[in-house]
């Protein structure tokens, strides 16, 4: 593998990303899966000095009906309108989104509109009769990722870990997946393009890490909406998830990066589903690979305590990642709310090894 | 009798172009942007069907050429054309500075030909990422140095594959048209590392085997009965790498209606042609018409399939679309005859 | 094994590295021509069993030589046995025989 090789396509795919001043909007489902990851990515913003502001009557971008066939394009163009104008109304120019599928829909709806004005238009229209409201069109959309990724020098210099073996001195092992809403739809639109996506590599590098290319790495999690929402059809995005992990066990990865709401879900929660179904696990001695978003890992080098992450409701352990980077971390805590009562503690996995 | 032709672009076409004309008698000026003569041919192996040495040729076009002053290492300015003369301004590289010359003529032949796809446009294959991938240029080049064909880990290629319409009848790279002689190539090169490898297997992926031309269609039968070769019916959809740097692709076998995923030592991709990147500044410089594809239109493309639509400037070769060895030498003699008979006319016009 | 309510499904990407090609090999051997088909169709369009049911002979060869035969096994029994295959085959491959062939080699190896 000739990483210049890729340098070369990563230098075809540079993205104008905005320094600061960003207006912030949520995913509908990540502060389920994954509860710490959005207020990870705030407080770091915070510590570094940048300005990120929320209007807490900001909506779903109905990205998740849209791709699930129930909400239709016109509605949802009115409702990422909407959003726009809660930016306009705001003072802000800069839109940051911080799920991977509003950031296709947002570049989707922001494309549509730029070859088809009379479409803008008569979203405008829509969105005036139904709320009173107008909206100026953001300068510049990101995806929180590409917020990181350029910050990631930063986050760097503050951190307080690296992402190496502690005790051997060995970068870790990172295999990066990307949500295919990021830079398949636009692949100018994603940083480093569709085929060799940068935004996490470049993370991973600055921190330390060591990325390793495999070869189902552009294969989908299986999330797909409808594959997953439909429980019968579930069988087909497991499947998806088993292909990427039969084909990255040989190169041993140590954590798996994400930056998407649906990936890291599907990439962690199936860990478990096929090791209860197939005594299949594909970390060493047991264990799972850990799956990770970049702002939890992003605080995880920054010092913040594990549990404070949300980590603890990761189904695949992330222990032995922890104690590869050395960082501390209190087991009796694990379960432990804000205010030291238990929350309950899952049952441990037959195969998986649990801490 | 005085009467003067330069021909822009040193390939096979423009040598053959000015070696006859210069053969006629006419003063012939022959301007080539490398330091050598030879086009893309003098970097190729074989030359399909029947695997002459393209060395063979070339030198058969090189020694025709004894009376063409040939100028290397130029660069185009500048082309005007007043009272059916022209004057062509260069950069002429001579010894590391660059010097100012002109050089005038009664008429032009503009053979400025074609370059290979660059082959790392298709991303997804990996080219100039994955040791293993490379173009079929490359394959010549290692065919020509005789010192065998290895993987970059300097082994024996026991799976090879061989990969067709690399930026060919591709949309998404901008080239809707064929490139016309990689099947061809394709078989060729196939059969050339069987013979060189006879335990090592080849398959070969295609949308269409396009065996257009004599002893064509014999060559791919002959790559199936004799030697053994694969033919899968699919287009390379993307490459990755496995920890050992084999190649591992996927397509689809559309025969079984099935997707297909399969480990290669080597991968060959078959690039195709582009219009070289000097084509459109000298057509620019003359006022000639390129067709959507880059390449250049000829005043009609059954019978004035040499005429440009400029009194006195001629085309030929690749410059107008992809051709084979053959077809642009056979080009290139039309070319010259209807120059020759342009100036010859033009002689008596003044007379 | 704890029932989710979904299950793993088996890839059926044809996965030509781990494929059985002992088949093939002594298809092959029984009858070489196979090598000049060029998938051109005409042998499964002209075939009398193609009209009634869904047997594919230029399919099934093919799945052979990818290194697949499970489905072969009983879809090979549709054949009527006519000839008209081979009587179009524009490159000479001798369908009658490789019918056989297969056969042959699915009696052998099982």
């Amino acid at each position: 593998m000739k990483v210049e090789g890729k340098r070369l396509i990563w230098n075809d795919y540079q993205k104008e990303i905005a320094g600061d001043n960003y207006f912030y909007v949520r995913s509908c489902v990540r502060q389920n899966f994954f509860p710490g990851a959005e207020k990870t990515f705030l407080r770091y913003m915070k510590e570094l000095g940048k300005d990120v502001f929320e209007n807490p009557s900001h909506t779903t971008c109905s990205g998740i009906g849209y791709h699930s066939d129930i909400v239709p394009f016109e509605t949802a163009m009115t409702m990422v309108a909407r959003q726009f104008a809660l930016m306009t109304e705001a003072g802000y120019r800069n839109f940051v989104t911080s799920c991977i599928t509003s950031f296709g829909l947002y570049s989707e709806v922001l494309e549509t509109w730029h070859h088809f004005p009379e479409i803008e238009e008569k979203i405008r229209v829509h969105l005036k009769n139904a709320t009173g409201r107008e909206f100026v069109k953001p300068e510049n959309l990101a995806h929180a990722s590409d917020v990181t990724f350029k910050l990631r020098k930063e986050i760097s210099d503050a951190g307080k870990y690296r992402l190496v073996n502690h005790v051997t001195g060995a970068p870790i092992r990172v295999v990066e997946h990307i949500g295919c809403h990021y830079s398949r739809m636009f692949p100018s639109k994603g940083v480093g393009g569709a085929e060799y996506p940068y935004v996490l590599v470049g993370m991973i590098e600055e921190w330390g890490g060591e990325v390793i290319d495999y070869p189902e790495r552009r294969h989908c999690c299986g999330f797909g909406f409808r594959q997953y929402l439909v429980k019968a059809n579930r069988g087909y995005s497991i499947s998806a998830s088993k292909k990427k992990f039969d084909s990255m066990k040989p190169y041993k990865p140590e954590l798996i990066l994400t930056n998407c709401p649906g990936c890291p879900m599907f990439l962690d929660r199936w860990q478990y589903a096929i090791s209860e179904m197939e005594g299949t696990t594909y970390g060493e001695g047991g264990q799972g690979i850990p799956v990770v978003t970049y702002e939890e890992l992003a605080g995880l080098l920054l010092g913040y305590d594990p549990w404070d992450l949300g980590l603890q409701v990761h189904q695949v352990p992330v222990e032995p990642l922890l104690d590869k980077i050395g960082i501390p971390y209190d087991p009796e805590k694990k379960f432990l709310d804000k205010e030291g009562n238990s929350m309950g503690q899952p049952k441990s996995p037959t195969h998986l090894k649990f801490y | 009798m005085g009467k003067s032709v330069i021909v822009i672009g040193g390939g096979i076409a423009g040598m053959t172009a000015a070696g006859m004309l210069a053969r006629q008698g006419y003063e012939v000026t022959l301007l080539e942007k490398e330091n050598e003569t030879g086009g893309h041919v003098a970097h190729w192996d074989r030359l399909f069907p029947d695997r002459r040495k393209a060395s063979e040729v070339l030198e058969f076009t090189g020694e025709g050429m004894k009376d063409v002053h040939v100028a290397r290492g130029i660069s185009i300015s500048r082309i005007t054309r007043q009272n059916n003369e022209f004057t062509v301004t260069c950069g002429m590289q001579d010894a590391g500075s660059v010097m100012k010359s002109h050089f005038t003529a009664n008429a032009l032949i503009v053979a400025t030909g074609f370059d290979l796809f660059e082959a790392r446009r298709k991303e997804e294959y990996g080219y100039g990422i994955y040791n293993n991938v490379i173009t079929s240029a490359d394959l010549e080049v290692k065919f020509k140095s005789g010192k065998g064909i290895l993987t970059a880990e300097g082994k024996i290629p026991k799976r090879i594959g061989i990969i067709h319409c690399v930026g060919s009848r591709d949309e998404k790279v901008g080239n809707l048209y064929c490139s016309k002689v990689c099947c061809v190539t394709g078989v060729k090169q196939a059969i050339e590392l069987k013979e060189m490898y006879p335990g090592s297997v080849v398959f070969s992926f295609y949308m269409d085997l396009r065996m257009y031309d004599r002893n064509f269609e014999e060559l791919y039968y002959e790559a199936q009965q004799k030697w053994g070769i694969s033919f899968i019916r699919g287009r390379l959809s993307e490459c990755a790498e496995n920890p050992d740097g084999s190649i591992v692709i996927r397509t689809e076998d559309t025969l079984t209606g099935k997707p297909l995923k399969m480990t290669v030592d080597l991968l060959v991709l078959l690039v195709g042609f582009v219009p070289a990147a000097g084509t459109a500044s000298v057509a620019g410089m003359i006022g000639l018409k390129t067709g959507t594809d880059g390449f250049v239109n000829p005043a009609d493309s059954h019978i004035q399939n040499n005429l440009s639509g400029i009194p006195g400037v001629f085309l030929t070769g690749a410059v107008k679309g992809p051709v084979s060895v053959t077809e642009a030498i056979a080009d290139a003699r039309a070319a010259a005859a209807l120059t020759s008979e342009y100036l010859t006319a033009s002689i008596e016009e003044h007379a | 094994m704890p029932d989710f309510g979904y299950t793993i499904t088996k890839d059926r990407q044809l996965d030509h590295d781990h494929g059985d090609f002992r088949y093939i090999s002594l298809v092959r051997s029984f009858e070489p021509s196979l090598d000049l088909c060029i998938g051109c169709g005409s042998c499964s369009a002209s075939c009398s069993a193609a009209g009634f049911t869904d047997f594919n002979i230029r399919k099934l060869h093919t799945i052979i030589r990818r290194g697949e035969v499970e489905s072969v096994k009983t879809e090979l029994k549709k054949c009527m046995f006519c000839g008209k295959c081979q009587l179009v085959c524009p490159r000479g491959v001798n369908l009658r025989n490789l019918i056989m062939a297969m056969n042959r080699a699915i009696e052998l190896l099982g």
